[in-house]
């Protein structure tokens, strides 16, 4: 991999805003891309994440984001920072021509799942958003218990251990739950969805469980099973933590099904698999945009 | 000695005994008889509060604006309350509960998640609501913990905090010195809600008061999760002989139980919550009352024993609203005990 990553002599320059737990895992999974180069890593203070880009060669800077509106080079920015933050960067990227992945709840852009609705369609918008971790994990789910048995009605219940939600979860638990619950009605195809959250401090702590209930019009379990393993062999593809662990169990029209994600580990730790799965999917998706933007044929 | 205010929550945590199917006129009658008994505060909803009907918690027979309005249809005198657990629900269903007449906010969180609430609390506060900060599953961290999480919620503007002993797992001792470092770190009052796991909840109820708890929770012959809450009539019948302050009435309470909470459970064939094998093993373990009756459809649909279930969720250190865990846990019992 790092080998090809050498060869590929032109590519895309990106940008990364707000250096916390989730930028600086975005900043070690872009360094090993094929089609992206981190250029700038954005903050509005002096923090670790910084040091830790400065350490890698990567520029900085701690103030702000107009610093690299003016970076032509630049054609992908990962906004990390908040929803408040989000909307005020939405704009000003927008005018610049610059493609934004949004990881922040603010779901200004479309939602975007990338073993859903990762197609060259999405790509055409300006402004991307990655929904939550609990929509990626619970979504493709959802999605493929209705592609084959109509769901009616999904509730999904996202477990995180308390030291893995940092302060933007906790100060926003409410956009939380219904940015997942309107994404799932939106692009996994429930009629009517609910998301609930529920944060567990257990020491060591526990990895990112969800545990997803869906009402099916046609139970029929055995096709439901095979879907839900193809779709599942799909999300692996970029996210390797990411398992089944029990079910789908039916009884009478209710499938209960719960899946683990385990992080990779590249800088959260491993049982930060709510955070892992937003920054596997961002960077998927900054991938395949690159490779569009490079002319890259599949 | 000041006067102890009573919160009754037989509508509230009641929800639970019941699976949460309290129908708009079960919820006049009762609270209209609570009314009357003097209760200051009266708790309606689903068991998980504001949003709590879903497929992880139970359905609700009726919405969370049904329940409100049954009770504020009724209601001159005594305070409505609703509870919001952010995660479950959400500042919008707050405000809507609001508008049709709830006028208290009980605002919950896991003993070491009150940062999760700062925004309802300041939200309800805005709103003019009597704000309630509720600390759950208490058991489970240190006295110091508690200090800690109870300063957090009070600066975000919390009027009373409650030591929530959601498993009904505290001793004594335990919650005398949870009552005693609050009121010495807190310029809030403190409430204290019980469960009777450990057949402990008049007595921790009782040790709170002495130790300057001026809130108790306590629902009508102890309707509510687990072995039930502490029971209101014992309650006033305890204090009134202590000669304890309260605004409620013993008679009319006794009454309210036996002539309208008994003739409707029974009229719905549900049984008052009692001990039982299940229930001790809830406090022994440490485990959230409410996964009671879920234990139990659980056990019996992987054909495991209930009591292996739930010493397993106590292991495993499961909080509040994990109800989903109580799936996999009987789900992996059943697979071991093939293998």
């Amino acid at each position: 991999m790092i080998g090809e990553s050498r060869k590929m002599k032109n590519k895309v320059k990106v940008a990364i805003l707000g250096p916390g737990n989730i930028g600086t895992d975005l900043m070690f999974k872009i360094t090993k891309s094929r089609y992206m180069e981190l250029e700038y890593v954005v903050g509005i203070q002096e923090t670790e994440g910084l040091k830790l880009a400065r350490k890698r060669e990567i520029k900085t800077t701690s103030n702000g984001i107009k610093d690299i509106l003016g970076i032509n080079d630049i054609k992908i920015v990962f906004d990390a920072t908040s929803a408040k933050a989000h909307s005020m960067h939405a704009d000003l990227l927008g005018a610049a021509g610059i493609f934004t992945i949004d990881l922040t709840p603010a779901a200004i852009g479309a939602y975007c799942v990338p073993s859903i609705n990762f197609d060259y369609a999405i790509l055409n918008d300006d402004n991307v958003n990655m929904v939550t971790c609990g929509g990626q994990a619970t979504i493709p789910i959802v999605a493929a218990i209705n592609s084959v048995a109509d769901v009616s009605y999904a509730e999904i219940v996202a477990s995180l251990s308390s030291k893995s939600a940092g302060p933007g979860t906790r100060q926003n638990i409410d956009e939380f739950t219904q940015t997942t619950k309107k994404a799932i009605e939106k692009i996994a195809g429930a009629d009517l969805a609910k998301a609930i959250i529920i944060l567990n401090p257990a020491e060591p702590p526990i990895l990112m469980k969800n545990t997803i209930y869906t009402i099916v019009k046609k139970p029929d379990i055995e096709i439901i099973k095979e879907s839900v393993k193809k779709m599942v062999a799909q999300i692996n593809e970029y996210v390797p933590g990411y398992r089944v662990v029990m079910g789908p169990i039916l009884s009478v029209d209710k499938i209960t099904t719960m899946i683990e994600v385990e992080g990779s580990g590249d800088f959260l730790p491993s049982y930060s698999g709510n955070l892992d799965i937003m920054t596997c999917a961002a960077v998927q998706v900054g991938e395949k945009y690159a490779s569009k933007l490079l002319g890259v044929k599949k | 000695m000041k006067t102890v205010y009573i919160k009754d929550t037989t509508l509230r945590d009641g929800s639970h005994a019941i699976s949460h199917q309290f129908m708009p006129k079960d919820i006049s009658e009762i609270a209209l008889s609570l009314e009357d008994a003097g209760a200051d505060i009266i708790s309606v909803g689903h068991g998980d509060g504001l949003g709590g009907s879903s497929l992880q918690y139970g359905l609700g027979a009726i919405t969370d604006l049904q329940y409100v309005n049954a009770a504020a249809s009724v209601l001159n005198k005594a305070k409505l309350q609703v509870l919001l657990l952010p995660g479950i629900g959400t500042i919008n269903d707050l405000k809507l509960a609001k508008k049709h007449g709830a006028n208290v906010a009980g605002i919950s969180t896991h003993i070491t998640e009150a940062d999760i609430a700062e925004q309802h609390i300041k939200v309800a506060r805005d709103m003019g609501m009597f704000t309630i900060g509720y600390l759950i599953m208490c058991h489970m961290e240190s006295t110091e913990k508690l200090t800690e999480q109870a300063l957090l919620m009070e600066s975000y503007g919390a009027e009373v905090i409650y030591i929530t002993d959601s498993a009904g797992a505290f001793l004594p001792h335990e919650v005398k010195q949870r009552v005693c470092a609050l009121k010495n770190n807190l310029s809030i009052p403190v409430g204290f809600h019980a469960h009777n796991n450990l057949g402990l909840a008049i007595a921790n109820s009782l040790v709170a008061i002495k130790e300057g708890a001026t809130y108790i929770d306590s629902s009508l012959m102890g309707f509510g999760a687990g072995a039930g809450n502490c029971s209101t009539e014992m309650l006033l019948a305890v204090l009134k002989k202590m000669e304890i302050p309260t605004n409620m009435d013993l008679y009319k309470t006794i009454d309210a139980g036996n002539q309208v909470l008994l003739p409707l459970l029974k009229e719905k064939g549900v049984s008052l919550p009692r001990f039982t094998s299940d229930t001790l093993m809830l406090g022994y373990a440490g485990v959230y009352s409410s996964f009671l009756i879920h234990v139990k459809k659980a056990a019996e649909q992987f054909d495991v024993d209930s009591r292996d279930v739930l010493v397993e969720l106590g292991n495993r250190k499961a909080v509040g609203g994990q109800e989903d865990w109580i799936i996999q846990v009987a789900h992996e019992i059943s697979l071991n005990s093939l293998s």
